[in-house]
Order: structure tokens, then C-alpha cells, then sequence
């Protein structure tokens, strides 16, 4: 243990750890723990009835769809951003942030009201069809409002960084704008992009506010893994609930090391590309 | 330490958009101008029209309404109830926050990884799941929950419980803020400090935090704006009750369930106004340091 | 320094915020019910409020909590800190007794007719002009038919839909059990969506369009057709069930807040004549015969069993609506 220059680093140390046990750790566990002695008939009644499963399903694919919908459009946006000087730039900008401003509920009010058949989008859409709330196109639609700054925030740094002499001496040995953006700057932004994917498909998996006025709630069919705990709670189904949560919290454990190990990775092209 | 090594360790969250300098030599062109209209699109479509909405829907019956929301009784004890979780959350996570910041960045100890990404570990965790946890450590129904209730604290379907769903849920803020900024630091000043005969204590409260300030203040800007806008966990732990624990969120809920419109977007829009500018006055906040330090 | 100043106002605050959590001055009930009654406390609330004042003098203020009604139980089992519970069945107030004991165990004699101070029935609620045809409880089960009603794990209503169904079948089949059960199996199968509590279910058919006929409470058929004149039917099949939605107070938290006496005589005032007739107004059937008679016009006649009719809510719930019972065998979730 090397010699510390300032001291009191046990009771430092001691008091963050008993802090970060009683505000984190232990409420997780206690989740985990309130599954001990669960029937297997319960446990799959709870995780592997077809309600259960449709409700995964239906977190997971629409998660992952938002994600990529938010890597393609937020990429863009941040291209945009970054690239040109426009009038209006500073609003746009400004606007990015939005979605992670505003609170779920406002969110979750405000879109189940636009896209409902009497709203503002909703009146346009439906009579051609389209029908968006009470969908999991409605679901798709709330998470890709929900993930879209944080493609455009994580990539727009980024491409900031990149210098401009990289992009001269590429064309200045005669690569056009095509193969500069393909060879030269997209493997530079490339894990920015996949980090960026990856906090918005984890803020999506759990995502209940902005989902829930939208979604319909349909059991089998629309209905979210977050509501699916909700309704085993309200069932006083505690273990059931926790079932499912222990679930998401598998699938949340698993994006923060992958997120970690890209920020890692993320770091180093960093630092190699300047 | 230096702040890459923290990159690597934590989950970077968006921050405020870099400020560069877009090639003003070359104009966009056909193409750039083609590409910029269909960005305004997508973020106009997307982002706008939503944003915009909250505040018609709020003013759409004009403003008497709006503003008798407010009077109402059940809307303002929600408001009171808001605003005492998101200053007992504060000072809870400020606490943390600070300590944090100092032990991680003063010290050196092995597992400072592990820790750092059990900090982060709530931004990952889905509102509900927390709300469940606050409910499965401290419920009636749990250990500690019937011993709390002995003494006369209820934990679930009472305020505590709402404040404790809303710590673990904004735990990270505050943290993160102080930690990058005291690793940044470093440890000069403070060594300096003791050399010259402070107590750790003088030289935290005269050194360190002075010098903290604004990322202190930028964590707790940004911690009382989540904190006010919870939703999931606090529909878990909260019951419900009207004029009870019923926080802001939740009464905007409630409100829409019954078809009460224009006074559930009338909050709405109050909650999203508060949190916009939170949000806009801490990246503002980091563009001023950020040319600061990029000018000296 | 700051965080000083930030402890010192969340004292502050939580002592501005104390009145509203803070029962000690005894004047104030929180009344812990299920899930329509929304409107009609909101308006007896009123009335108790006004008489108390003319007979003691005193200002009192109540306060609400709607939900399921097996949600709302398990809630004050929790710890909801409830003066009084006006609950959708008598099963839900047993619990709080058995499971919690922070009421008597014989709570339903210490008010007229078993603590019901009024009672309702199940009936259909269908589109305007019935589009689907809909008499009776074997139209339900017509493939093409979505039927909504709550889900019986949390919401007392639901229960009372289920019973008044399987009552339904058991009447059509001479008694026989095994056909009761598939009756109920083929309505279920014509149920999309489940809602916690009876409003939740009310709102999903009416204002969101979702099923052709709502099985409710006749009191929130009412309401629906209320809210939207014009838009629905109601639809009084040939037999149902008397549903007997009980009231209590719960003497622990009474001793507690100092609110016996208040808690008492706010749940005796449901059964003087302006609360009887309030409730009619608001589609329950009063007790009072006299006020039935003089307001009831819009009930209709049905045959109607009782819980009796099953052996009484502790049988009933533990046969249909408990773990494993028949609900979760025919429900396939």
C-alpha cells in the first residue's frame, strides 16, 4: 500500500463505501435476495409465461430499433452540427438536448397526445393508416425521442476533434469526399457511434415514463417489461416483480460493461487519433 | 490520474455540445444545404413539435386556466412534496457527491474502477427496478421496513420512501461533477496546504471546495432537475395518495388519466420549463469554463 | 456551507409539508376505497364535511385514495395509513383483519346490513345501438366479441364480474361446475386487456375505444353514460350478482391519528337519508327502502344471487381468486 501524502484515507474510503452500499448496493440486492425460495413453477410463471416473454420481447426489439434509428438519425445530426455554420444552428443544438431535459412523464404525456388520434401528428397520420399510439410503433417512436441525444452528444465531439489537416492531406493525394468520409473519418467516429448506441439502447431498456402513456399496455402485445414488474407489484406478486427486474437488471449489467469496454476502447482511438 | 483514465472507467454521459469552429471558408453548397434542411426535419419533427406542444396544450384554453392549476390545493401540496425530495436528495448526494470527489481523486487505492462503475451503476438501472428496490429493502413487509415502522418511519407509501427512490436514481449526479473535476485537479494544492499546517478538514472546506464551486453547483443544478422530474421509481414507492405522496410527476399523471388536459400539461410545462433551464444554465456553465481553460 | 444552508430548508420545508402527512390534530380522514367512487366521495365528502361543521362546529378535511380494491387492502396491509377503507367486497376488508389485525375481526357488525350501506349489481356497457347485439352473458362468449372487464387479482369489481358470470353458468347448466368453468374459459379468452382497477377499465373502453361491451359496476355504467351522454347502452342482463361493497373503520390508525369518533361517524352518515340519496344519484341502491323507492327508477329488475350463493367471500376467494385457484387456471398469463 503506498504511502498516501494526505491522510485520512480509511475513513474517506470507509464512509464512500458505506454510502455507495446502503444507496446502491443493497437495494439491488435486496431485489436479487427477495428471490430466495421462489418456486420454479412461480419463477417461470413470472418470466416465461407468454405475457412475460411477449413484454421482453417487445422492451428488447424495440430498444434495439430505437437505438439504431437514433446511431443513423443522431449521427447525422451531429455531422450537421458539426460541419456547417447555418442561421438557426444554436436552436438546433439547443434542441438536441431536450429529450434528456424534460422529465419521462412530460414526455410520456406529450407524445400519447400528439400521435393519439386526435393529435397534432396523430389527426395526419391515422387516416393514412399509420397508426402510432397504442403500437409498438408508438413504443419505437417514445424511445427513439428518448435516445436520440445520446448518439448526437457522444459523436459530436468527437468529429469536432477530428483536424481538418487529415481531411486535406487525404484529399491533397487525390481521395474524394466519398472515400475521405469512409477510409479516413468514419473509422475515427466509428466508436464514438457505437458508444453512443449503446447509452441509448440502455437508457431504452428501462425507459418507463415516456412509454407508458403511449404504448397501449396490452398484455401480450404492448405491453413493456418496466409495466410488467408494475403490474406484478400491484398483484402483490413481490417475487414475480422481482423476477423480472432481476431480468433487467442482467440485461443493464451487461450494457454497462459493454459501454465501459467501448469508452475504454473509445479512449484509446482518442488518443491515437490526435 | 488524469481525467482520460476516468473516461475509460465510467460511462460518459452527454454534456454540453462542444463549441468549434465550423469551416466558414467553404459555404455548405446544394448538397450542404439539402443535408441541413432534412437535420431540421428530423430535429424539428422529432424534438420540436413535442416541446412545443407541452406549452399550447397548457395554454390552450388561454392563461386563467393555466394558472388556476396552480391554486389548486392537491397540485401545490404535490409541489411542496417535490420540492422537499429534491432538496433532501441534494444535500444526501451533495454529501456523497464531495466525499467521493475527495477520496477518489486524494487517494490511491486498489478496486477505484470497481467503484467508480458501482457510482454509475443507477444511470443504467430502469426507474422501476429502483423504486422495486427501495420497496423490497424497507417495505412493510421486509425486516427492516417493520422495525423502521416500530419507530414510527414509514418507508413505502410515505415520503422517505420517496426520497430514498430518488437518491438511488439521481445518485451519480453530483459525484460524477466533483470527481472529474477534483481529478483533474490533482492533489498539488492540497499537499501544499497540509505542508503549510492545515488540517484535512481547513483544506477542504478553504481549498478544495472553494475551488469546486462550479462543478458543485453544476451537479446539484443537474441533480434537483432529475430529481423533480422522477417518475418510474416514484410511482412504485409512493401509493398514490392525493395530497399525500403524490409529487409532481405523479399529480400530471393523475390528471391525465382523468382527462384533466390543460391542468396536466399546465404542470407539464412548468416541470419542462424548470428542468430546460436548469439544463441550458449548466452547459452554459461548462462552454464558459471550457473556453476558459482553452484561452489560458 | 451550502450544504448546511440546503439541510436547513429541507427542515424548513418538511415542516411546512408536515401538516399535510401529520393526522395528530384528529381532524382529518384519509378514506382508502376502490377505484369508481371517485366522484360520489368527492360530493359526500362535501356533505359530511358541511354537517359536521353545523353539528360540532369543527372544520374537518378528508382525503382520498382510489385504486383496485384487492390493491388498495394490500396497500393499508403495507402500511397506507388508512382511517377508513370503503372497499368493493367484504373479502378485502377480512384480509386487512386476518393479515395485519389493525382492525377487529367482527368490524361488519358494527354497522347496519353486514356494514353495506349500499349496494350495486353488474351490468353490461355497450356502443351506442349495440352494434354487436349483446342481451345476455351467453352473447359474451360469441367469437368477435371483446369483452372488458378488470383483472380479479387486484380489482374488486373484477371479482365481482367473475362471480356474476360463473353465476350465470351455473344457472344455464343446471349447476353443473365443469360447464360453469368453461363458460368463464370462453369469456376470458375474449378479454384483451386487463385493467388494475374498474375506472382503469371504464377508461380503456370509452375513451380509448378498446372492446364492444364493458362488464361494470351498474354505478359505473352510469358514470360512463354520464361523461359521454349519447355514447353507450346499458345493458341489464336477466341475472347478475348483489354486489355488497362494505365499509370499516380501521381502529389502529384511528387510535393512532386520535380520529375514532370522527372515523365513526363519517361511515354512520352514509346511511341518513341525503347520503342514501346522494348515493342513488350517484347509481349505487341506497339501503333505505323508503329513498329506493322514491329515486331508483333507473335500476333495473334482475335475478340476482349473492355471495352467500358461493358460500361467502372467504370460500369464494379462496376457490376462485387465490393462488392457483380457478382464475389462474383458466387465465393463461
Amino acid at each position: 500500500m503506498s504511502r498516501d501524502t494526505i491522510p485520512g484515507r480509511n475513513i474517506a474510503l470507509g464512509t464512500t463505501l458505506a454510502l455507495v452500499s446502503l444507496a446502491v448496493i443493497a437495494p439491488l440486492a435486496a431485489v436479487v435476495l427477495s428471490l430466495n425460495g421462489i418456486t420454479p413453477e412461480h419463477l417461470a410463471r413470472a418470466i416465461a409465461s407468454p405475457d412475460a416473454i411477449a413484454a421482453f420481447r417487445l422492451t428488447f426489439v424495440a430498444s434495439l430499433v430505437a437505438a439504431l434509428i437514433d446511431l443513423v438519425l443522431g449521427s447525422f445530426v451531429a455531422w450537421i452540427l458539426v460541419r456547417y455554420q447555418f442561421p438557426g444552428r444554436p436552436v438546433l443544438d439547443a434542441l438536441v438536448d431536450v429529450p434528456l431535459a424534460i422529465p419521462t412523464a412530460v414526455t410520456g404525456i406529450t407524445l400519447a397526445t400528439i400521435y393519439g388520434g386526435h393529435g397534432f401528428l396523430g389527426a395526419w397520420l391515422e387516416p393514412h393508416g399509420i397508426q402510432v399510439a397504442y403500437t409498438q410503433i408508438g413504443v419505437a417512436l417514445a424511445l427513439v425521442f428518448v435516445g436520440f441525444p445520446f448518439v448526437v452528444r457522444t459523436v459530436q465531439p468527437v468529429l469536432a476533434e477530428i483536424p481538418k489537416d487529415l481531411e486535406e492531406a487525404a484529399s491533397s493525394f487525390g481521395a474524394g469526399q466519398t472515400l475521405t468520409l469512409r477510409r479516413v473519418i468514419f473509422p475515427l467516429v466509428f466508436p464514438a457511434m457505437l458508444t453512443g448506441f449503446a447509452l441509448s439502447l440502455a437508457r431504452a431498456l428501462g425507459e418507463y415514463g415516456s412509454v407508458v402513456f403511449i404504448a397501449g399496455n396490452l398484455p401480450g402485445k404492448t405491453e413493456i417489461a418496466p409495466l410488467l414488474i408494475i403490474t406484478r407489484l400491484e398483484e402483490y406478486d413481490y417475487q414475480g416483480a422481482s423476477a423480472v427486474a432481476t431480468v433487467l437488471l442482467i440485461a443493464s449489467f451487461g450494457m454497462l460493461l459493454a459501454i465501459n469496454a467501448l469508452q475504454r476502447r473509445f479512449s484509446l482511438a482518442r488518443k491515437m487519433a490526435t | 490520474m488524469s481525467v482520460a483514465d476516468f473516461d475509460a472507467t465510467t460511462i460518459a454521459m452527454p454534456g454540453a455540445p462542444p463549441e468549434h469552429v465550423a469551416d466558414g471558408a467553404r459555404g455548405p453548397g446544394l448538397v450542404g444545404w439539402i443535408a441541413i434542411a432534412v437535420a431540421a426535419l428530423v430535429v424539428g419533427g422529432l424534438i420540436g413539435i413535442p416541446l412545443v406542444s407541452v406549452f399550447a396544450e397548457a395554454f390552450q384554453s388561454g392563461l386563467g386556466p393555466f394558472a388556476a392549476t396552480f391554486a389548486e390545493p392537491y397540485a401545490q401540496s404535490a409541489i411542496r412534496l417535490t420540492l422537499l425530495v429534491a432538496v433532501c436528495t441534494i444535500a444526501f448526494n451533495a454529501f456523497f457527491g464531495i466525499l467521493a470527489g475527495w477520496t477518489i481523486s486524494k487517494y490511491e487505492f486498489p478496486g477505484k474502477t470497481i467503484l467508480l462503475a458501482i457510482i454509475d451503476l443507477p444511470l443504467t438501472v430502469s426507474p422501476v427496478v429502483a423504486g422495486l428496490a427501495i420497496l423490497m429493502t424497507a417495505g412493510a413487509h421486509t425486516p427492516l421496513g417493520s422495525w423502521l415502522q416500530t419507530v414510527g418511519i414509514k418507508v413505502a407509501f410515505a415520503p422517505p420512501g420517496i426520497i430514498a427512490a430518488t437518491i438511488f436514481v439521481t445518485f451519480p449526479y453530483i459525484a460524477r461533477e466533483l470527481i472529474a473535476f477534483m481529478q483533474e485537479q490533482g492533489r498539488d494544492q492540497e499537499e501544499s496546504s497540509l505542508v503549510l499546517g492545515a488540517t484535512v478538514w481547513q483544506t477542504l472546506w478553504r481549498v478544495t471546495l472553494p475551488g469546486a464551486r462550479l462543478a458543485l453547483f453544476n451537479g446539484v443544478i443537474l441533480c434537483g432537475a432529475r430529481a423533480i422530474g422522477e417518475f418510474g421509481a416514484v410511482s412504485v414507492i409512493s401509493g398514490r395518495v392525493r395530497g399525500y405522496t403524490e409529487t409532481v410527476p405523479l399529480h400530471i399523471e393523475a390528471l391525465y388519466n382523468e382527462s384533466s388536459f390543460v391542468g396536466a400539461f399546465a404542470l407539464a410545462a412548468a416541470l419542462a420549463f424548470t428542468t430546460i433551464a436548469f439544463t441550458l444554465i449548466v452547459n452554459a456553465n461548462r462552454k464558459s469554463e471550457h473556453d476558459r481553460t482553452a484561452a489560458s | 456551507m451550502s450544504a448546511l444552508r440546503a439541510l436547513a430548508g429541507a427542515l424548513a420545508l418538511a415542516i411546512s409539508v408536515a401538516p399535510i402527512s401529520a393526522l395528530a390534530e384528529g381532524t382529518t380522514l384519509l378514506n382508502v376505497s376502490y377505484d369508481p367512487t371517485r366522484e360520489f366521495y368527492s360530493a359526500y365528502n362535501s356533505l359530511f364535511k358541511e354537517y359536521w361543521k353545523k353539528k360540532t362546529g369543527v372544520d374537518v378535511s378528508i382525503n382520498q385514495s382510489h385504486g383496485g380494491s384487492g390493491a388498495q387492502a394490500r396497500a393499508v396491509i403495507e402500511g397506507l395509513d388508512a382511517d377508513v377503507v370503503t372497499l368493493a367486497l367484504a373479502y378485502d376488508i377480512d384480509a386487512i383483519a386476518q393479515k395485519s389485525k389493525l382492525l377487529s375481526p367482527d368490524w361488519a357488525k358494527r354497522l347496519p346490513d353486514e356494514s353495506t350501506p349500499y349496494t350495486s349489481t353488474i351490468v353490461f356497457l355497450v356502443r351506442k345501438g349495440n352494434p354487436k347485439h349483446i342481451k345476455d352473458w351467453n352473447d359474451l362468449v360469441k367469437p368477435g366479441v371483446a369483452v372488458i372487464t378488470p383483472n380479479p387479482k387486484t380489482s374488486g369489481g373484477a371479482r365481482w364480474n367473475f362471480l356474476a358470470a360463473y353465476n350465470y353458468g351455473l344457472r344455464a347448466n343446471h349447476g353443473d361446475d365443469g360447464k360453469a368453468r368453461a363458460y368463464v374459459t370462453a369469456l376470458f379468452k375474449n378479454v384483451p386487456v386487463l385493467d388494475s382497477g374498474a375506472r382503469g377499465a371504464t377508461t380503456s373502453f370509452t375513451e380509448r375505444g378498446l372492446g364492444d361491451v364493458l362488464l361494470a359496476w351498474e354505478n359505473e355504467a352510469f358514470y360512463a353514460q354520464r361523461e359521454k351522454p349519447g355514447a353507450f347502452d346499458v345493458i341489464a342482463p336477466r341475472t347478475s350478482i348483489l354486489a355488497e361493497p362494505p365499509v370499516a373503520w380501521i381502529d389502529v390508525n384511528v387510535q393512532k391519528h386520535d380520529t375514532a369518533k370522527l372515523a365513526k361517524a363519517y361511515l354512520e352518515y352514509l346511511y341518513a337519508p341525503e347520503a342514501q340519496k346522494l348515493a342513488c344519484k350517484f347509481g349505487y341502491r341506497p339501503r333505505l327502502t323508503k329513498i329506493l323507492g322514491s329515486c331508483g327508477s333507473h335500476f333495473a329488475q334482475m335475478d340476482l344471487s349473492t355471495i352467500r350463493n358461493f358460500g361467502g367471500w372467504d370460500a369464494a376467494q379462496k376457490r376462485f381468486f387465490g393462488d392457483g385457484g380457478v382464475f389462474d387456471q383458466i387465465y393463461q398469463r
